[in-house]
């Protein structure tokens, strides 16, 4: 098997010391190959984001982090500051989900996309223009070269995350984390973004890691899916198998809970309780106190990875049939 | 059948600056711009439309609590008093609003169960000693534990908050409820618990909802009837079951076809730029910008509603043309 591009084993992320120690992210080991797309769902606190955050070191100093992530082979934890700048925005590059606060208000659109390809491209002006031009237009900005002009209050929501993207495939870089590049976006214009997010990689080929907490954006445009839940990886799988065959019961009640386009007015299964604090997460399977299926070993002992195919796998105790939901029961309001 | 409340041809505008210079010019905005609709008892309107469309708006006008610009609110045929009188505060207690996000909506210095309570003190409902017994039982009924009375809002999970914020709008019993996006700011497993309470409710106290959601998959999921606007008017509006299930204007299609779904893939209607500013409506129908199946006439005449043959009314010069069904 050829290397991936990304390797991530065994990353755990601990805020605060001592007994006030939170984790926000608890052994998680994730492949990706080049030009993959990988989904990563979960919901508030599931530590989707600050895994990806932790893997470039854009974490403040309180977080405490170990584990291993490699990037082709070479290790970004605890890599000195030099090694990690060229990696970020030139290698890997992150864009999110508010894009107006990401970019700066005081500078026009065409100077910030310049910084970057002088940065990372080693452009002079002339050439940066150029390309930034070029950029604008791969993004599908229309009038290009009166938008270099504009400063980020001057454009809309949409726009700006384009010009995110822009700025992110500056660097081109060799994978793209977008984390919940749609979220503040309204409807159609999400629907834009995230075909752009498609074209661009079509064209260019990078990898890209889709962070959402929306399962239908992610079924759309990714070809593997990691759920997570609570710091925890809890299911991994090929996007197709994981919809239409999903083994976990978190995962399987989460696809429940979706509401339908379709069909009459009717309630939604839902999952009783809510996720666990940060400072008092479960022993044993994290998931336990909201499962259906759980059994008293699940609350006192971590689960075991149960592996259904090559590329699925689901962190369980109980070995539930791919296909077979434990949620079929609408349950009583609680 | 009466309806509970019925808004007629509803017109909210604001005059704002054109430019940055206070002299400029002002133009204006027209947040709502005609809107017609009726709620009837026990029955659910949702109210969908992009950031910006005025369905946030169109919400604070059906309370009263900003005054419209023309038309006129009108609760069981009778005109809505204006606010601040007498007679409107005795009936805001059977109309209320939740809003979405709910720890802004709650007072962080007051245990709950005094903020529950507090619409009765408002309103001189109920005797002090009744107040928590009323508080408790409303409690229950939105599922909260009793012992959470005395808790405050930083203590409670967002699903939780949600669920004051309803239990303190159901304290007066009304007969309406204004929810303005009430789930958005939710997780997804917490989401179809909050939906699931309202339906609940809804079946047992048998209150109306004027339910306002850019989620459609929501919507879908607890209206009865749907109305869908763009830039301050409704462009179709009728049966949530027909309406998204077969959507007619341009811009529904656009809209439920922009959906991202697990499972089966649909065809997709990809529209090109964003809404213009309310400031600065497009002549003819205000959607002709971005519809791609915009003619001349639609860029000079305003559609008005027209009657569907299921009942639904939409607003296009094209929807006799254009097959209803969209092809997979």
């Amino acid at each position: 098997m050829r290397t991936p591009l990304v390797a991530i084993e065994g990353l755990t992320v601990d805020f605060g010391h001592g007994p006030q120690s939170s984790r926000a992210v608890d052994g998680i080991t994730l492949e990706i190959a080049a030009g993959e797309a990988l989904g990563v769902v979960g919901e508030s606190g599931s530590g989707k984001s600050v895994t990806w955050l932790a893997a470039l070191g854009l974490l403040p100093a309180k977080a405490q982090i170990r584990g291993s992530v490699r990037l082709d082979g070479r290790e970004l934890i605890g890599a000195p500051q030099r090694h990690l700048e060229a990696v970020r925005g030139k290698r890997i590059a992150m864009i999110f989900q508010d894009p107006s606060s990401c970019l700066n208000p005081v500078h026009r659109i065409g100077w910030q996309l310049g910084e970057a390809l002088r940065l990372h491209r080693g452009l002079d002006r002339r050439a940066a223009d150029a390309e930034a031009l070029r950029l604008l237009d791969q993004v599908g900005i229309a009038d290009a070269r009166r938008r270099l002009g504009d400063y980020p209050h001057q454009l809309s929501g949409g726009l700006n995350q384009r010009v995110m993207i822009a700025m992110a495939l500056a660097g081109q870089p060799d994978l793209l984390i977008a984390d919940e590049p749609t979220t503040a976006l309204d409807a159609t214009i999400q629907a834009q973004i995230l075909d752009l997010l498609r074209s661009v990689r079509r064209d260019t080929g990078m990898a890209m890691v889709l962070i959402s907490h929306d399962l239908g954006v992610v079924a759309e445009n990714v070809d593997r899916v990691a759920v997570m839940y609570a710091g925890r990886l809890v299911e991994e799988a090929p996007g197709a198998a994981l919809f239409s065959r999903p083994c976990h019961p978190y995962t399987q009640g989460l696809l429940a809970a979706l509401p339908e386009l379709a069909g009459g007015r009717r309630r939604l299964v839902a999952i009783p309780g809510t996720v666990p604090e940060p400072g008092s997460v479960p022993t044993g399977c994290r998931f336990a106190p909201r499962c259906p299926v759980a059994d008293s070993g699940c609350a006192t002992e971590a689960p075991p990875i149960q592996a259904f195919d090559r590329q699925h796998r689901s962190i369980c105790h109980r070995r539930i049939d791919p296909g077979f939901s434990v949620w079929t029961l609408p349950k009583a309001a609680e | 059948m009466t309806p509970l409340l019925e808004a007629v041809d509803l017109h909210r505008h604001y005059a704002v600056r054109t430019g940055r210079n206070p002299f400029s010019a002002k133009a204006l905005l027209r947040a709502v711009d005609g809107v017609s609709f009726r709620i009837q008892p026990g029955r659910t309107l949702g109210l969908v439309g992009e950031s910006g469309c005025g369905k946030s708006t169109t919400g604070k006008l059906a309370l009263g609590l900003i005054p419209p610009s023309a038309g006129e609110i009108r609760c069981e045929s009778e005109p809505m008093p204006a606010a601040g009188t007498a007679a409107w505060r005795t009936l805001r207690r059977r109309l209320q609003m939740v809003y979405q996000d709910p720890l802004g909506a709650l007072d962080r210095r007051l245990p709950i169960g005094e903020q529950i309570a507090e619409p009765l003190v408002i309103h001189e409902q109920a005797k002090p000693a009744e107040r928590r017994e009323r508080a408790l039982s409303v409690m229950e009924a939105v599922g909260l534990q009793r012992h959470l009375l005395t808790r405050y809002p930083h203590e409670l999970s967002g699903g939780q908050r949600q669920r004051v914020v309803l239990a303190r709008a159901l304290i007066t019993e009304p007969r309406l409820l204004v929810c303005d996006e009430p789930i958005s700011a939710l997780d997804v497993s917490i989401q179809a618990q909050v939906v699931n309470l309202l339906l609940d409710l809804q079946e047992r106290l048998d209150i109306a909802y004027l339910f306002i959601s850019h989620d459609l998959r929501v919507v879908r999921q607890v209206s009865h009837e749907v109305a869908v606007m763009y830039l301050g008017r409704i462009v179709e509006r009728g049966e949530a079951e027909n309406v998204l299930a077969e959507p007619a204007h341009p811009y529904t299609r656009a809209l439920v076809s922009a959906i991202p779904t697990v499972g089966s893939k649909r065809e997709r209607i990809l529209l090109g730029g964003d809404p213009p500013s309310p400031a600065n409506v497009p002549p003819g129908c205000s959607f002709h910008t971005r519809c791609p199946f915009a003619t001349a006439q639609c860029r000079s005449e305003i559609p008005t509603l027209q009657p569907l043959a299921d009942g639904r009314d939409v607003a296009c010069h094209r929807v006799h043309e254009t097959p209803l069904r969209l092809v997979a």
